[in-house]
């Protein structure tokens, strides 16, 4: 792969672009790999690529049902921050915070990561409790936030309401080294990376079985056949029950809907991102300038990539208290995602019933944040067998009754 | 927007006058189980990409709890019955087997 650097550019501009190549490969698919993981989206990606970098094993296949990052990768609100209530995630999300920082170099692909800061709106005294309860928290944990005035909140955020009737702001938890990124381009630059080592990226191949023997995979059925693997890893987020039964064990695992949306696109008013869990909905604007709204998940199990449009109605309704301008805007588009919402809210990443197969799921309505962090920790997993950034976060929690409990610190919106 | 009928009070409800309560069928476990039970109990989850059993509350109307069969893939409700049962009804069944041949009901419970 040609790197990209600013006489790269240059040069393309002198050829009318004609130089530029394919950013991933479209490999013909061996018949057995050390390591395949099904799901190409960040988190696949992302393994497959610290596999690689971290340990050397590049003989690795990254199987997709559909096309790279379409899934929850390609529909989620881009949101990047770290500051989590318990240690566990604070250490996983704040390792995955700071190598988005330097993910563009990292990758040579530019994921245009943008830290202009992160902001949870408290509109109730207990959420006031509550972020200030986080914020100590993320000072002994090393995550850099804290506990800001309303007042400083209209400055950072001009185009707010601070003294809405029903819901006041009362402060917010601010994370400055927050963000976002292009989500396309994260999946884009790992799939690039990844096809720069020599793995198979083979889109379009959806897994129809798991085949086993003595307590172990040995491959996945697909369109191109049997794909035989030392290793399997499954990172299929939504889908992941669905798997999990292929292979014959069951998850702590719900599916649901969670839905985003965008307006027009309008000149640049807002250079942070807002969060606000009280009224579920959470507003950031793109570098296109359409505004980025995300919403509540649907409340019952389904499947179908598309929400009910009352939860569109209440995340607009609820964001025009604080946002009045929002009254003013039409919405371009919205769409939705299965995010796979576990018992306590905090993801797994864990050894499985099978021996040689591993499970990264459960990252709920928050996962993009995670991508970096994730696919560090779950190669390591996946190599060595432990992690000190994900053996928290393993099956087995369940059952020992050992949570993860993240509901109160996150809320619903991530 | 998803609208089912309750089976006590005999209203189409829509959504947004019901709360969704999860898989239904749950076999229930206490003291004296063992740790994997419980676990399997509190947390396990068929979550099927397809037919789903579930639990709704009448919240807006009568306020009772009843099953309904689902699925998850294209939404389409193949019944509603009351929850004073360990499975579902024989219109029940009938109704999903003339959508989906060969559908058997799960052996537990």
């Amino acid at each position: 792969m040609k790197r990209n650097s600013v006489f790269a550019v240059a040069r393309e501009a002198m050829r009318q672009h004609s130089g530029w190549g394919r950013t991933w490969g479209n490999p013909e698919a061996q018949k057995a790999y050390d390591v395949v993981i099904i799901g190409a989206g960040g988190h696949g990606l992302a393994t497959a690529y610290y596999l690689g970098k971290n340990f050397g094993i590049t003989n690795v296949a990254v199987i997709e049902k559909g096309w790279l990052g379409g899934g929850n990768t390609g529909r989620n609100t881009t949101i990047i921050r770290s500051n989590y209530l318990q240690d566990p995630s604070a250490a996983l999300y704040e390792k995955s915070r700071s190598l988005y920082e330097t993910m563009s170099q990292d990758l040579n692909y530019n994921v245009m990561f943008s830290p202009r800061g992160v902001m949870m709106l408290a509109q109730t005294h207990h959420e006031v409790r509550g972020y200030q309860r986080t914020a100590h928290a993320n000072s002994r944990q090393g995550v850099t936030t804290e506990f800001i005035s309303p007042a400083r909140v209209k400055e950072l955020c001009p185009i707010m309401n601070i003294d809405g009737p029903r819901y006041p702001v009362l402060g917010a938890l601010w994370q400055a080294r927050g963000g976002s990124a292009r989500h396309d381009a994260v999946a884009w630059g790992y799939a690039r990376a990844c096809t720069d080592m020599g793995m198979h990226i083979l889109q379009k191949t959806e897994v129809t079985g798991i085949t086993q023997s003595g307590g172990n995979v040995t491959g996945v059925e697909t369109r191109l056949g049997h794909i035989a693997c030392k290793k399997l890893g499954m990172v299929v987020a939504g889908h992941a029950s669905v798997v999990a039964n292929m292979a014959g064990f069951q998850l702590p695992i719900e599916s649901v809907p969670l839905q985003a949306l965008v307006s027009e696109p309008i000149k640049p008013c807002m250079d942070v991102v807002v969060m606000a869990n009280t009224v579920h909905g959470y507003m950031s604007q793109s570098d296109k300038g359409e505004m980025v709204i995300g919403g509540g998940t649907d409340s019952y199990n389904a499947y179908t990539q598309r929400g009910s449009f009352h939860h569109l109605e209440e995340t607009v309704r609820a964001l025009i208290e604080t946002f009045p301008m929002v009254s003013r805007l039409k919405m371009l588009r919205h769409w939705g995602g299965i995010v796979d919402v576990t018992g306590d809210r905090s993801p797994i990443l864990s050894k499985t019933p099978l021996g040689n197969t591993f499970i990264n799921c459960g990252w709920g309505t928050g996962g993009f944040k995670a991508i970096p962090g994730s696919g560090w920790g779950f190669a390591e997993l996946m190599a060595k067998g432990e992690s000190p950034l994900t053996d928290q976060f393993g099956l087995d929690r369940f059952r020992a009754g050992r949570f993860i409990d993240e509901s109160v610190a996150a809320g619903v919106a991530h | 927007m998803l609208i089912l009928n309750c089976p006590y009070c005999g209203y189409d409800k829509d959504e947004t006058e019901l709360s969704a309560g999860g898989e239904a069928h749950l076999k229930r476990f206490g003291p004296g189980a063992s740790d994997e039970e419980f676990e399997g109990y509190l947390f396990g989850r068929a979550n099927p990409k397809g037919l789903h059993f579930e639990r709704w509350c009448c919240a807006s109307g009568c306020g009772k709890w009843f099953h309904a069969a689902r699925c998850t893939a294209t939404l389409e409700v193949f019944g509603t019955y009351k929850a004073q049962t360990l499975e579902p009804p024989q219109d029940i069944k009938d109704a999903i087997s003339a959508k989906r041949p060969g559908w058997t009901w799960r052996d537990f419970s």
